[in-house]
């Protein structure tokens, strides 16, 4: 397990006050105190680490947030943002002494303008709630993690959120236009608007992925798009990893970018089957879920090229959708994925390291047998297009020594992705889990450089600290003309 | 005469930052200097150019990335990409014609300048490119962020920061970009006739449509004539003008129908491939407006909501400047006789249209007073001073080039 660091005594022993001044802050009814509500925020998606925080304060205005980390700051106190608790990575595990901020209540949609193509939210909406709002007029807000009905903007903003159709459309830093943040000093910053491009430094790009090291985003404008007239999926099944990976490669080199293209080993393939019936190929070892949009010509020329490409792969099956149920159905395994890997195991870890899409066949090769040799089985689940792999790992979070050898293994697998020129996180974040991994990536010079950037927005280190930087080394002191 | 300094290799680029910041000593950071004119100018007795860090180092077409060294110019990217049937995703201008200077912009300046093309609009600025970087400091370390796969959230994302920087924060050593395989077929909807305030009405329904518009620009007569495509068309008071970039029978078949979806702003015309191509680069370059430029003219690129556009056209009209506008309106190219006068109007005007503005060329005699860039609040010039110190403690990059004093 990894450390949190030692709880500053003096905060602690100074509860009862804080919790006054909180109370006086926000008003007695935002504030969380009592230690059976505590426990509602102690953990988020990586629930195999568990931490009550000091407080938790659910504020309703940026002026709010503005007024508690004035106060935070001068006290002393730490502070963890927190969104929908959804993050696998640890990103909004609370700390003993820190306060939690929780966005939740700040939840209203600003400002739709369909003529710039542009929406403002508070930073509590969900991610689906963006969509949600705009449908009726054929728009929708293009990133789309799975958790999209649970996850806010803010934490979507923090993380630099993907999603199966990011290949086409980006991930988040690509959507946001404008951001209002609160620094640790307690200032109100907007960035941005809602045109291209803003002006400077770019502030917008260095806090979207920042994992609330560097101030607390209130508000956000992302771009909106129009949906296509319609889309459509394809499922392909094939006789080896290698195969498909082989396929993937010939798509994208084809010059097709399907809006999504998802690919699932046997062990994924067999785990939704069983919880979703979707019709998957038992038989398999690989299999391609491909989407394309466009009108129903488009997607008919879409498909034959591509299933002339799939052709060339000896594929197992080929099963291309005809109307909307049918890709539905496609999709419904995929989309439960998590959930039926929860059926067949007590717990998962789900790592999320990207590799050059074409190390795909050797790097899977070498996880199973890594699964082999620590005795845990590993469910391959990823994001074909772009390399960013989401290996499941199996185990039982009430045997130590099972959990033990999954965070072993899951670390084996970040530090494979990185020796064949990946990287440790494509979408989840550092967090806690991959803090202690940073030196695999990043000599230390590199991240000397990240760290200073975080002492110009945070001199104290008060903001969701023990998480993205490993422990132990001092703040770099910033000294402005 | 200016000492020039270009290292051929990353150590030795190193090695004069640190030797610069032991002394103490400003450097003007360039890559082949084509955009020398573009925001203020840096007082510097040193040049240290990139243009001998070169050469194409990865390209994968497969897996859509590419790497090359800062000082490799765009034209030998193009090239290389177009060779695999791709291209550069963000369509970055080559502004040497509007600048004046000589043509062979680098990777590193286009980057450190954060220059994007008409398809801004849909496929994202230069900037969202970036994978990975090699950059020098001001204290001559040298540091990498990000990498080369084709997403990545691990640690802060210094790419960004760097990018659009302009050399004041550290020196591009090596940047990898994702690519995409270039469209097929393109192919323009162009309705003739119309105001600024109607063609821009025109582009957000075409940008609203289902056929993912790629590039939507406005131009007035004066700035479209003899633009490719628009021979025997009626165009005054102006033309709208929306691409498609797909298979070829998914032009031919949005074309049509954007036509159709558009028939309420007028007559379209379709503009074929073979010309919607060149239209298109002659307004990613700002031709239209290079045209004519006197040597005491300014040049201003402002970008706007879209719907400010008209907007701002108005304020250039206005002090006699001429004018079009890329983005669905968004970006609003402007030149006029360079004063402060009119300077002021015009940033003015942006500001409060809600956008921003950048100062591409003004007369030599003028640069120093104007300011290029909006000017920062006290809360983010605190910030901006705190970044430029993480990376540069000396402020030895490019001092002054974005803001004076930093
Ligand atoms: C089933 C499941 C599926 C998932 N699928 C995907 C996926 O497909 N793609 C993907 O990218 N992620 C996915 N995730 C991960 C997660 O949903 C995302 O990281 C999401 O963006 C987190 O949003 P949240 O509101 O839950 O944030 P939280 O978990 O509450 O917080 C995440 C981080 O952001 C910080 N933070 C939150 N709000 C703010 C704010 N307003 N200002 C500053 N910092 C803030 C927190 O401190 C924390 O570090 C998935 C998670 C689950 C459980």
């Amino acid at each position: 397990m990894i450390a949190l660091p030692e709880p500053k005594a003096a905060v602690v022993a100074r509860r009862e006050a804080i919790l006054a001044d909180l109370a006086r802050l926000v008003g007695p009814d935002a504030l969380v105190s009592e230690p059976h509500c505590l426990r509602a925020y102690e953990t988020d998606g990586l629930a195999v680490y568990r931490q009550p925080p000091l407080a938790v304060v659910l504020p309703s205005t940026t002026e709010e947030v503005a007024a508690l980390l004035r106060y935070c700051k001068a006290e002393g106190i730490r502070v963890v943002p927190r969104g929908a608790g959804t993050s696998l990575s640890g990103g909004a595990l609370p700390l003993a002494d820190a306060v939690v901020i929780g966005l939740m209540r700040m939840n209203r949609i600003l400002a739709i303008d369909y003529a710039d193509r542009v929406a403002s939210v508070q930073a509590g909406v969900t991610n689906l709630g963006i969509t949600g709002a705009v449908s009726t007029q054929g728009f929708f807000y293009a990133p789309d993690p799975s958790s999209q009905l649970a996850c806010m903007i803010g934490g979507n903003i923090a993380m630099n959120s993907g999603g199966a159709h990011c290949l086409k459309y980006g991930v988040t830093a690509n959507n946001v236009l404008g951001l209002t943040i609160v620094t640790i000093e307690g200032e109100i910053i907007r960035l941005g608007g809602t045109h291209l491009d803003a002006a400077g430094y770019d502030w917008l790009g260095i806090l979207t992925g920042s994992e609330g090291q560097l101030a607390i985003v209130t508000e956000v404008t992302v771009r909106i798009l129009r949906s296509a007239e319609g889309s459509r999926a394809m499922l392909a099944a094939f006789r080896s990893n290698e195969v498909a990976g082989a396929c993937v490669a010939a798509i994208i080199g084809s010059g097709i970018i399907p809006v999504a293209l998802e690919f699932m080993d046997r062990p994924a393939i067999h785990a939704c089957e069983a919880f979703a019936h979707a019709g998957y190929p038992l038989d398999a070892e690989a299999m391609l879920i491909i989407e394309v949009e466009g009108s129903p010509a488009e997607q008919e020329d879409l498909m034959s090229r591509l299933g002339e490409i799939v052709g060339r792969f000896d594929p197992l099956g080929l099963k291309i959708a005809t109307t909307a149920e049918e890709s539905a159905a496609i999709w419904k395994g995929r989309k439960g994925a998590f959930g039926a890997i929860g059926r067949i195991s007590p717990d998962y870890l789900c790592m999320d390291g990207v590799i050059p899409t074409s190390q795909l066949s050797s790097v899977l090769h070498r996880i199973g047998e890594m699964s082999r040799s620590f005795g845990l089985a590993v469910a391959n689940i990823f994001h074909a297009g772009d390399g960013n792999l989401h290996p499941l790992i199996l185990f039982d979070a009430n045997d130590p020594e099972s959990m033990a050898k999954a965070e072993k293994f899951g670390a084996e697998i970040l530090k494979l992705c990185v020796a064949v020129g990946g990287c440790l996180t494509g979408e989840h974040g550092v967090g806690v889990e991959k803090r202690e991994l940073m030196g695999v990536q990043f000599s230390a010079a590199d991240l000397e450089q990240q760290r200073r950037v975080k002492s110009v927005f945070d001199p104290d280190w008060l903001l969701n600290p023990s998480k993205v930087f490993p422990l132990g080394a001092t703040p770099p002191v910033i000294h402005a003309a | 005469m200016m000492a020039a300094e270009a290292p051929s290799d990353e150590a030795g680029l190193a090695a004069q930052i640190a030797a610069a910041r032991a002394a103490r000593e400003p450097l003007l950071i360039a890559g082949n200097a084509s955009k020398a004119p573009m925001l203020r100018p840096v007082q510097a007795a040193r040049t240290l150019s990139t243009r001998n860090l070169a050469g194409i180092t990865l390209h994968s077409p497969a897996e859509l990335v590419l790497s090359a060294r800062a000082g490799t110019t765009l034209s030998e990217i193009e090239e290389a990409l177009a060779a695999h049937g791709q291209h550069l995703i963000a369509e970055p201008p080559d502004l040497h014609v509007l600048l004046g200077t000589e043509s062979a912009a680098t990777l590193g300046g286009t980057v450190a300048a954060n220059l994007s093309g008409p398809r801004r609009i849909a496929g994202g600025a230069i900037r969202d490119h970036v994978l990975g970087m090699r950059a020098v400091n001001g204290e001559g370390t040298a540091i990498r962020s990000g990498g080369r796969v084709l997403k990545n959230v691990t640690g802060l994302d210094l790419c960004k920061l760097i990018a659009g920087s302009f050399g004041t924060l550290a020196v591009m050593t090596e940047i990898t970009l994702k690519v995409l395989p270039a469209p097929e077929r393109t192919g323009t909807v162009a309705i003739a006739g119309l105001d600024a305030a109607a063609g821009v009405a025109a582009l957000a329904a075409a940008l609203g449509s289902p056929y993912a518009v790629s590039a939507a620009a406005y131009l007035p007569d004066g700035a479209a004539e003899a633009l490719p495509g628009l021979a025997g068309l009626a165009v005054h008071p102006g033309v709208a003008l929306a691409r498609i970039e797909e298979f070829a029978p998914s032009v031919a078949y949005r074309s049509e129908r954007l036509a159709a979806a558009l028939g309420r702003f007028g007559a379209a015309r379709v503009i074929e491939d073979a010309e919607s191509r060149p239209l298109w680069r002659t307004i990613r370059d700002a031709l239209p407006l290079a045209a004519g430029l006197a040597e005491s003219d300014a040049v201003w690129r402002i970008s706007v909501p879209p719907s400010q556009g008209p907007r701002l056209a108005a304020a250039a009209a206005a002090v006699g400047g001429r004018w079009f506008l890329d983005w669905g309106g968004g970006l609003v190219w402007i030149s006029a006789p360079a004063d402060e006068a009119r300077h002021r109007s015009i940033t003015e005007a942006a500001s409060a249209a809600g956008g921003v503005w950048t100062l591409l060329r003004a007369p030599a005699s003028l640069r120093p007073g104007l300011t290029a860039l909006p000017p920062l609040s006290p809360t983010l010039e605190r910030l901006t001073r705190r970044v430029k110190a993480a990376f540069d403690p000396a402020g030895i990059l490019n001092p002054g080039r974005m803001y004076a004093g930093i």
